[in-house]
């Protein structure tokens, strides 16, 4: 299609029809504040801060909601555009509590950010706040509806991109609030707690529930043994809590780190993930050869579990019984490893570090205690690490790498990249071919299951026997891939990560997380696998140990205590 | 509304049946949620959650969308109204000759505030903007009656009158 020319600020530029004025300026490299805008998921022109003057409008036009017209004359900085979008912000801000000091967004906040852009030096204006309360009800989450600006940028991401639709604007006017229906808590409701609402609030209206206070806790009681287990996303994440590029490979500065803290010992969920490759693989055979519920689908991911019980609760059957690494890291942290090194599991503390908010869920669901305790004692995400380590005073970047501890921290390049989508899938491939096969692979690189497109799909010959399998990330498109088996498509196999871009994009990451980042963190996991020894789960000498001296074999009577789950069904509403 | 409604109905399975008739033209039409609710109030007066469920799974809205326009527009309510439904105007020009005496007496005497329904079940109130009769104004409707340069004295006779119907 031919392009449309017009001038920005006196440049000409040219643009595809349907661009929006905004995007048009950022090729140009002229900037436009935005505030509620949200590339190609949040594009309403809410909040009037992107205005520009369009010659021959009457009006200022929200430059994310313009299209690009021929000959169009655009201006983005005039005393009336930079009056107007001053203006805009200070209504914003009228009702906003003024508690930067003591926010937990304070310094990585958008609407701060944009007051000091725009040169807001007082409040001038003090409008009606809405005295609704915190609502503490989720395990994740707690939403602060006096912080909203009603962006509507959570909205668009639970209605779109996860289509859970848990979260709604309601009522009107200066009682506008951001909140399940009824204003029901929103622990009550279908929210599967994947954070991505979090992760997209420009303010601190919705954020992790901090847990933090709980690890400090544990860390200065001399009668507990306190372990972490870092999940093989915030190995590539962290780094940014720090200035750091994303995507930055900083395991060895994290892990030495987490000693600075006081950790007693600092292990590996990338571990439990080459043990989940074992348990799951295992029963994947199981279900080809004995004519089982196909296709198998992962279980890793929480936020993707509680969907489907919400869901699609028809459809359990077909998933896995394994916990998540996270979980299987629990049980056996009270069980193998307190055994092995003579300490009473009422004694150990299990932290875990993860790119998630719906692990906190997960680490409190029914049935997670196979150790005869609370399996992991508090889940938290990469943010509140990363804030503990301010907080201790601790130097990142300059730390010196050091080594996970032994034996949960032996793990191998497949563990890493159940951090990325299709990670899952290749490490479970890799293993499945040279099980089923009793040959090498020639290479270890599934590249069709890699990338962040969100659905992939890919055939593999296992000594004649073709695996046809698939792989999902974003809760839109594992409501897509039900669906195709609902409608009957065959498939063996199938994994499902409810983050876009999976756990390397999970609603406990750094904020800001978008689709760039994403790709930075993705090719981070995959050099960090490359760079491992060993790069196949079975070949974990760790894991290995574990079955002979432990658990005996995959599927065994110790596993099925220790490392497999049942699932609830739930309703909708 | 009409005369026929049931408004002070108990909701229960009858009520969900009937609204799910209702609903078949709007099946799987995103588009057609305020008509739908509309027709689903009709037939209790009200949207209690479960028939704000049941519009959800039919059109295929979240629910959260259908709240969402629940509490949004005055129109719908998700409370059980009243034999008799009050209005009173709080228009300028019935502000101004004084509406609030009016709400202030009705308060009062039946000892709710706008929005909600007595005890008995045989009023409720509520505040509407503008019903178009200035000149008449104070004006309070019930149900389809219209009474203008309503007075407290006035107020009393008609509260009388409903409370024996």
């Amino acid at each position: 299609m031919s392009q449309v020319s017009l001038t920005i600020d006196g440049i000409e530029v040219q643009a595809a029809p349907g661009t929006s004025v905004l995007e048009a300026a950022k090729k140009a490299g002229i900037k436009i504040p935005t505030l509620c805008y949200l590339e190609e998921i949040n594009e309403i022109g809410a909040c009037r801060i992107c205005l520009v003057e369009v010659q021959g409008a009457r009006t200022l036009q929200a430059s994310c909601v313009t299209p690009v017209a021929p000959g169009m004359v655009v201006r983005t900085n005039t005393p009336a555009v930079r009056h107007a979008r001053k203006l805009n912000l200070e209504l914003i801000m009228s009702n906003h509590p003024q508690e930067c000091l003591t926010c937990p967004r304070s310094t990585n906040c958008e609407l701060q950010q944009l007051a000091s852009e725009l040169g807001i030096t007082e409040i001038r204006f003090s409008g009606a706040n809405p005295s609704y309360e915190p609502d503490l009800s989720s395990a994740s989450l707690v939403r602060d509806p006096r912080k909203c600006i009603l962006c509507r940028r959570c909205v668009s991401v639970c209605e779109k991109v996860q289509q859970v639709s848990a979260i709604a604007p309601q009522e009107r006017g200066f009682n506008t609030i951001v909140a399940p229906a009824f204003l029901e808590p929103l622990g009550d409701t279908a929210c599967v707690n994947c954070g991505q609402c979090a992760l997209v609030c420009p303010t601190a209206a919705i954020h992790e529930k901090d847990q933090t206070a709980e690890v400090w806790a544990a860390l200065s009681d001399p009668r507990k043994h306190v372990v972490v287990q870092t999940a093989p996303a915030v190995r590539v994440s962290i780094g940014e809590m720090f200035g750091l590029e994303p995507g930055s490979v900083v395991t060895g500065q994290m892990v030495a780190a987490l000693r600075k803290l006081g950790f007693d010992k600092v292990f590996d969920t990338d571990f439990t993930a080459d043990l989940t490759i074992m348990e799951e693989g295992s029963e994947l055979l199981q279900r080809i050869q004995n004519g089982g519920r196909l296709p198998l689908i992962t279980s890793c991911s929480p936020g993707w579990i509680k969907f489907i019980e919400h869901f699609y609760p028809r459809l359990l059957p077909h998933l896995s019984t394994c916990k998540s690494p996270q979980q299987m890291f629990g049980a056996l942290a009270k069980t193998y490893y307190a055994e092995k090194s003579g300490i009473d599991p009422a004694d150990i503390f299990v932290v875990s570090i993860m790119p998630c908010t719906a692990k906190k869920f997960e680490a409190g669901r029914q049935g997670m205690n196979g150790s005869g305790y609370q399996d992991v004692d508090v889940v938290l995400t990469t943010r509140e690490l990363g804030r503990m380590l301010k907080e201790a005073g601790i130097d990142f970047n300059s730390l010196t790498e050091e080594e996970y501890d032994h034996p949960l921290g032996i793990s191998t390049g497949a563990g890493v990249i159940f951090g990325s989508t299709g990670g899952v899938m290749e490490a479970a491939l890799r293993t499945a071919y040279e099980l089923v096969t009793g040959r090498t692979l020639p290479t270890l690189d599934f590249k069709e299951v890699r990338g962040l497109a969100g659905i992939k799909e890919a055939s593999v010959d296992l000594n004649g026997t073709v695996l046809n399998v698939a792989v999902a990330n974003g809760l839109a498109n594992a409501r897509e891939m039900m669906d195709r088996v609902k409608n009957g498509k065959r498939y063996h196999f199938i994994e499902i990560m409810c983050c876009p871009g999976g756990c390397i994009g999970g609603g406990g990451q750094p904020i800001p997380t978008n689709k760039e980042i994403r790709t930075k963190r993705a090719a981070g996991i995959y050099s960090a696998d490359e760079s491992m020894p060993l790069r196949k789960s079975h070949e974990n000498p760790a894991v290995q140990a574990l079955y002979k001296e432990f658990l005996g074999e995959p599927l065994g009577h110790k596993s099925h205590e220790l490392l497999h789950t049942r699932y609830t069904a739930r309703g909708k509403y | 509304m009409s005369h026929g409604c049931s408004c002070h109905a108990q909701f229960g399975r009858e009520q969900l049946e009937e609204i799910e008739k209702l609903l078949e033209p709007y099946s799987g039409q995103p588009g057609s949620l305020i008509q739908a609710l509309h027709k689903a109030q009709n037939v209790a007066g009200y949207l209690p959650r479960e028939a704000q469920v049941l519009v959800a799974e039919k059109l295929n809205v979240p629910l959260t969308r259908v709240y969402g326009v629940v509490s949004f527009y005055s129109l719908f309510t998700t409370k059980p109204k009243g034999r008799h439904k009050i209005h009173v105007c709080t228009g300028t020009a019935c502000y101004v000759r004084g509406a609030s005496r009016l709400l202030n007496q009705l308060e009062d005497q039946l000892q709710i505030k706008p929005g909600d329904t007595t005890k008995d079940g045989q009023f409720s109130v509520d505040v509407v903007r503008c019903l178009g009769a200035c000149g008449l104004g104070p004006v309070v409707t019930v149900d389809e009656d219209v009474y203008g340069r309503v007075n407290n004295g006035k107020l009393d006779d008609i509260l009388s009158k409903y409370s024996r119907e």
